[in-house]
């Protein structure tokens, strides 16, 4: 202990703000704590969500607090970020503050960690999470549950800030179903919707057979490597078997924690249902920072996923199948939130592919423009609900205000969330200068060039090679590139385009959001469009290159290295091979737009209540491929009837109480009526008995 | 605080008081309503019942909680050791005292008892002072079982235990009490009786052979095992029906949902609380020091972690089907103590220690829960899920509490569940991957059984008319949550100082059993040396 306070002593960051790092997740807990106390206290008077009731009571203070504790969170992570660039550090920042779980040679502490890695995801939970706080108090003022719905925000944001700053797997942990069930909250925030209170239940329910991986991979790491600590397993990593079973199940088992949390096939399915939610959540939680702490698990232990070749390929793959099926599924969405949930699936697909094939900055970099187009994308989506929820309040019309059937023209009456909107969909189809252009590209320029040269491509997926693996995962990553722009643009046709279908009377209420909503708008519209100068690659000549490569070097540096088999910074392919993918990629967005233009005409819609029916494969699509149905059909009602009819009314009540319980009750009935039967009370029988039994005891001794 | 304690002589009095305290108070109840009974005013008497019952709990509590100071956590001799002559003749002696294991217990029943006093107040209108007094003197019964050194005086308070609760819920119990009360008794008495025949056949071997004089030291019969391994293998079997029964372990739990319905509330909570740690304390205590090499004896060892793993995922899959809230928490039970069990049977310090934690935020949980169906059946008298739904806008002050205790209960993480099983996985791995892995598939299931039952309670529309004017909590029932849901977020936040009094006993616990059933000793393993610089 001695030795380690000496250690941490040394660090480049010790006196710095970086000392402050605690206040970074205690602020929004203090909001937490605030918030939910007022909404108890509104409570006792009004009783929260009565139909009736208008502004809470307490929103004024509520306004003020919560977004505030974001902003000073946020504030103080620049801070801790200055100081970390004018420092130079090598290894990571770590305060140990007290003593968690000490059991003999299992120490755990409650301690953080501050790397480069954390500092990234830290800026964009605080940072967007801030923006999409301050949209909330526009988009939520009105709600009863108003205090209700800043707690749970904002204690979100405090275990999202855990999850990313833990120092060790089992605190990360706490951060990690902290968020799960703050994310089970907000979805069931209107609870009094069976739709909504099954959604929120879902989501923990499938998060928990994630978190069942994440758990065994934590055991195997306690078993065989003795500790649970991000150093202490970074320094042990490399002693493991290269590609063996060990580090191999370790890897897996973590990713089907990663499935869970980030909605990757087979566990996707939470996300889409988690629409229900609030749309600000949607773009916090379910887009921007929540399910992305898969992506950022496998990065953060990258230096076990770089010893395991097969689990990289696994995510990859996965990964790309992500992509193109949700996708599809994308392409014949109503629902504007559906759409846009079923490409974050496929988004954090991309995701996967980067931390897949062990380019991590890739994965990275692709995480934080996702959070900056997608939540601005969410936030816009918001605005027209808003807006569509608005006008048929004032018409008093019950018609589903999130049904793009619905909508149409939107950018006669709101234009700056259409600019807006069209910037977050040029940088997600990957339209260069936008952010999502860069990022994308590094993805798949990543898996091209791992495909020819890795650990990866020496390494066989049963039985078939890494490298036809992970040309397979380009392919895949290409074609959902293509199926982005379309069902993107067909989003943005649909809502903003041709004519509008919300009804005469709706019309003269459709008008745009206040200030205190566009302006964060605005704020991720600047970071969607120019985030791509994180990362610019060598090829271009925009400005300063590889600068979150350089940022991220010390944490994924190495394990990049080792599965690339190269120096490290990539680039080892040709620049005219470079040159290649870019215009491929470019060709494919431009086409998917330009196809979409073309293919799809919104004049031609009408209003839901009109719309026929699905019909084919488009039916298919329409239903997202059956799979809720086929889970339900083959876990989820043999589950509850194996446990109704067999184990609780078999087994329990038939067998065990039934049967050997009151069985043997009903034995010993049967013993004592013949026992009392022979209480006859007449002493000849007891004579005759008498004599029987000492007749048999004398037999038994001399018959011996 | 410790050395305040020790000048008052704390150490020598603090036990013998801790049991008489309560059963002085049973004898002022009974006085004191015989009394009043003749009274024109009933409900004064009734009322002056629960506050001597609760005033006698409380100091009880406040007696016990020196413990928490007096008690050192470095030693591991057994602490506030008393030792007299009872019955000479047969070699009987008053031994009592208490390690890290005994410490968390007696202090949970201390902080439990006199929480059901509160959750008592208004349920509870007929024969009040018998009712406390029979609460009272179940309290010493069960904390004697906890002190107990001397098998025979441990036998004694073992059956103290039993006789209070049978009375309890077979006279303040609910439409079925009767079945209820009676398949209780049977099926714990019986067993009971084999372990009497087995502590008799203990003592006696132990005996001095001159005199004939019986020896039912503890501490004697752990210090010198003279047993051949057939017989303590049938002595252990005896231990673990009496045991086993009380866990309860698959198959031998369904007394308990019964029980657990018919029970008043107060009753519910003592019996999930407490006295299924009876059980798993018997094998911590008893089971395993006395007969380690039949405990871990490969085939009884698979057989137990078997039966173990198959009641966490039997218990989940059943509760997760209940009709009747109460019954889905009897079965939950019957889930989590097969994490003790595995725990156990695994026999790492991580897992016993994690068996431990368990233990203790079982009962707080549990416990909390009972209280809160409790609370509800009181206004509503239905246990039914299907009676409920869309409540927590009618009550939410009880739906805050009932979601964070079902939270505590799914085992997430900083509340207190999530540590024991984390602790008993983790531990449990090593020697047993499958079963652990298997054992794991339960965090699944409690979360779907909980969630869902919640979701139908307190979520959902609101579609009965009988359940829109349903009072929130008032302030007696703030009173008696409040402490359970500071204890949740202690034990989840900051559980060390636990921990760290129990890991002595825990670690001696596993030394002895491994060294007696030859065993080789499992030192950290071969593992790979890299803690220098390594964060905590």
């Amino acid at each position: 202990m001695m030795l380690l306070q000496v250690a941490s002593q040394a660090h480049p960051l010790s006196g710095t703000v970086a000392e402050w790092v605690w206040l970074l997740p205690v602020l929004p807990l203090l909001g937490f704590v605030i918030n939910g106390g007022l909404a108890l206290l509104g409570l006792r008077a009004n009783g929260d969500a009565r139909p009736a009731a208008g502004r809470h009571t307490y929103a004024g203070i509520v306004s003020v607090v919560g977004p505030l504790v974001l902003v000073l969170s946020f504030a103080l992570a620049v801070a801790i970020f200055g100081a970390m660039r004018g420092a130079h550090m090598e290894a990571p920042f770590i305060r140990n503050y007290f003593d968690w779980m000490p059991v003999g040679d299992l120490q755990i502490g409650a301690a953080l960690q501050l790397d480069q890695l954390a500092m990234v995801m830290v800026l964009v939970i605080t940072g967007i999470g801030m923006l999409i706080h301050i949209f909330s108090v526009g988009y939520m003022r009105d709600d009863p549950g108003y205090p209700r719905y800043f707690a749970y925000l904002n204690l979100f944001v405090f275990f999202m800030l855990v999850l990313v700053l833990g120092a060790n797997y089992p605190v990360l942990f706490v951060g990690w179903e902290g968020v799960g069930l703050c994310s089970y909250l907000l979805i069931g925030f209107w609870f009094s919707d069976k739709v909504n209170a099954d959604a929120g239940k879902k989501a923990f329910i499938v998060n928990r057979i994630g978190d069942f991986g994440f758990l065994i991979a934590m055991f195997l790491l306690f078993a065989h490597v003795g500790v649970l600590d991000f150093r202490g397993v970074e320094a042990a990593a490399p002693s493991l078997a290269f590609g063996g079973w060990l580090v191999t199940a370790i890897c897996l088992f973590m990713f089907l924690g990663c499935a869970g949390k980030s909605a990757q096939i087979p566990l996707y399915v939470w996300l889409p249902d988690a629409m229900a939610g609030p749309t600000p959540v949607s773009a916090l939680i379910h887009a921007a920072t929540m399910v992305t702490a898969g992506v950022y698990l496998v990065a953060r232990s990258a230096f076990l996923f770089s010893m395991a070749p097969v689990a990289g390929l696994v995510v990859a793959l996965i990964g790309g199948l992500t992509a193109i099926f949700a996708a599809t599924i994308g392409l014949k969405q109503w629902d504007i939130k559906k759409v846009l949930a079923y490409s974050t699936v496929s988004q954090l697909g991309y995701m996967f592919i980067g931390v897949g094939v062990g380019a991590y900055t890739a994965g990275i970099f692709h995480l934080v423009t996702h959070a900056f187009f997608k939540g601005l994308l969410f936030l816009g989506a918001g605005s027209v609900i808003y807006a569509m929820h608005a006008a048929y309040h004032h018409t008093h019309r019950h018609e589903d205000a999130q049904d793009m059937r619905n909508m149409g023209g939107m950018r006669r009456f709101m234009p700056l969330t259409w600019v807006l909107m069209w910037i977050a969909t040029l940088a997600i189809a990957g339209i260069p200068p936008f952010s999502g252009f860069f990022s994308k590209d590094e993805v798949l320029a990543a898996a091209f060039t791992r495909a020819g040269q890795s650990t990866l491509a020496d390494a066989y997926l049963f039985g078939v090679p890494g490298g036809t693996v992970l040309y397979l995962v380009y392919v895949l990553g290409l074609a959902s590139a293509l199926l982005t722009a379309i069902y993107m643009t067909r989003m943005m046709l649909y809502t903003f385009h041709g004519s509008n279908r919300t009804g005469e009377g709706e019309q003269q209420h459709l008008r745009e959001a206040p200030w205190v909503m566009t302006g964060p708008l605005v704020a991720l519209g600047v970071g969607s469009a120019f985030a791509g100068w994180l990362n610019l690659p060598a090829i271009l000549p925009l400005g300063p290159r590889h600068t979150l490569d350089h940022w991220l070097e010390p944490v994924v540096g190495a394990p990049t290295a080792l599965t690339a088999q190269a120096t490290a910074g990539g680039g080892e392919h040709s620049a005219g091979m470079e040159i290649t993918l870019i215009l491929i990629a470019i060709l494919v967005a431009v086409g998917g737009i330009v196809y979409a233009f073309a293919r799809l005409k919104p004049e031609r819609l009408v209003p839901k209540a009109d719309s026929p029916e699905d019909e084919g494969f488009g039916l298919v699509l329409a239903n997202k491929y059956y799979v809720d149905e086929v889970y339900d059909a083959a876990f989820v009602t043999p589950t509850y009837q194996l446990s109704r009819i067999f184990l609780w009314k078999g087994v329990d009540t038939g067998l065990i109480d039934g049967l050997m319980v009151n069985g043997t009750s009903a034995l010993a009935r049967g013993l004592g009526w013949v026992g009392s039967r022979l209480q006859t009370g007449a002493t000849g029988t007891y004579a005759w008995v008498l004599v029987a039994g000492v007749l048999a005891v004398l037999g038994a001794v001399t018959l011996r | 605080m410790r050395e305040f304690l020790l000048s008052v002589g704390y150490d020598a009095w603090v036990l013998p008081a801790l049991l008489i305290i309560p059963v002085a108070g049973a004898l002022l109840l009974l006085l004191s309503g015989s009394r009043s009974a003749r009274e024109p005013d009933a409900d004064q008497g009734n009322h002056s019942a629960r506050m001597i019952a609760f005033g006698v709990l409380v100091l009880e509590f406040l007696v016990s909680l020196g413990l928490w100071w007096s008690f050192d956590p470095a030693s591991g001799a057994w602490q506030a050791p008393v030792d007299s002559a009872w019955i000479p003749m047969w070699g009987i002696r008053f031994t009592l005292g208490i390690d890290g294991i005994a410490l968390m217990m007696i202090l949970l029943t201390t902080f439990i008892m006199p929480l059901c006093v509160l959750g008592s107040w208004t349920s509870v209108t007929t024969k009040v002072a018998t009712y406390f007094a029979l609460m009272l003197i179940l309290t010493s019964g069960m904390l004697g079982v906890f002190m107990a050194r001397d098998m025979f005086l441990f036998y004694v308070m073992w059956e103290v235990m039993l006789i209070p609760m049978y009375f309890i819920i077979g006279i303040w119990g609910g439409e079925r009490r009767i079945y209820a009360s009676i398949k209780f008794f049977i099926y714990t008495m019986l067993p009971s009786l084999l372990m009497l025949v087995a502590i008799l056949y203990l003592g006696i071997k132990a005996g001095d052979p001159a005199t004939g004089t019986p020896n039912f030291s503890y501490d004697n019969l752990v210090a010198n095992p003279t047993l051949a391994p057939a017989a303590a293998l049938w002595l252990f079997g005896a231990f673990f029906a009496a045991f086993a029964v009380k866990v309860p372990m698959f198959p031998f739990h369904t007394w308990l949902p019964d029980a657990h319905v018919e029970a008043p509330t107060a009753g519910s909570v003592i019996l999930a609380s407490i006295m299924l740690k009876m059980g798993t304390f018997g094998f911590l205590r008893f089971a395993l020091p006395l007969f380690p090499g039949a405990a871990m004896h490969p085939t009884v060892r698979g057989v137990i972690v078997t039966l173990s793993v198959i009641g966490i995922i039997y218990g989940a899959l059943v509760a997760m089907v209940q009709p009747d809230f109460k019954k889905l928490v009897a079965y939950s039970s019957v889930s989590h103590l097969g994490f003790v069990m595995l725990g156990i049977f695994a026999l790492t310090l991580q897992s016993v220690q994690g068996a431990l934690m368990i233990m203790i935020s079982h009962g707080i949980s549990t416990g909390a829960l009972f209280f809160l169906v409790g609370i509800i059946y009181e206004r509503r008298h239905s246990r039914l899920i299907d009676s409920y739904g869309g409540i927590a806008r009618v009550v939410p002050v009880f739906a805050v509490l009932l979601t964070l205790v079902s939270l505590s209960s799914i085992g997430l993480p900083g509340l207190n569940g999530f540590i024991g099983e984390f602790l008993v996985l983790v531990g449990s791995f090593k020697p047993y991957p499958v079963a652990t892995t298997l054992a794991a598939t339960g965090v699944v299931f409690a979360a779907a059984y909980l969630l869902w039952a919640i979701q139908r309670i307190l979520f959902n529309p609101l579609d009965k008319p009988e359940n829109e004017s349903i009072p929130d909590l008032n302030w007696r029932e703030v009173a008696l949550m409040t402490p359970l849901v500071v204890v949740i977020i202690w034990l989840g936040v900051y559980p060390a100082p636990v921990l760290r009094r129990m890991e002595t006993a825990a670690q001696a616990l596993v030394t002895q059993v491994e060294k007696g059933a030859g065993l080789p000793a499992s030192a950290p393993g071969p593992r790979i040396a890299v803690r220098a610089g390594a964060a905590r």
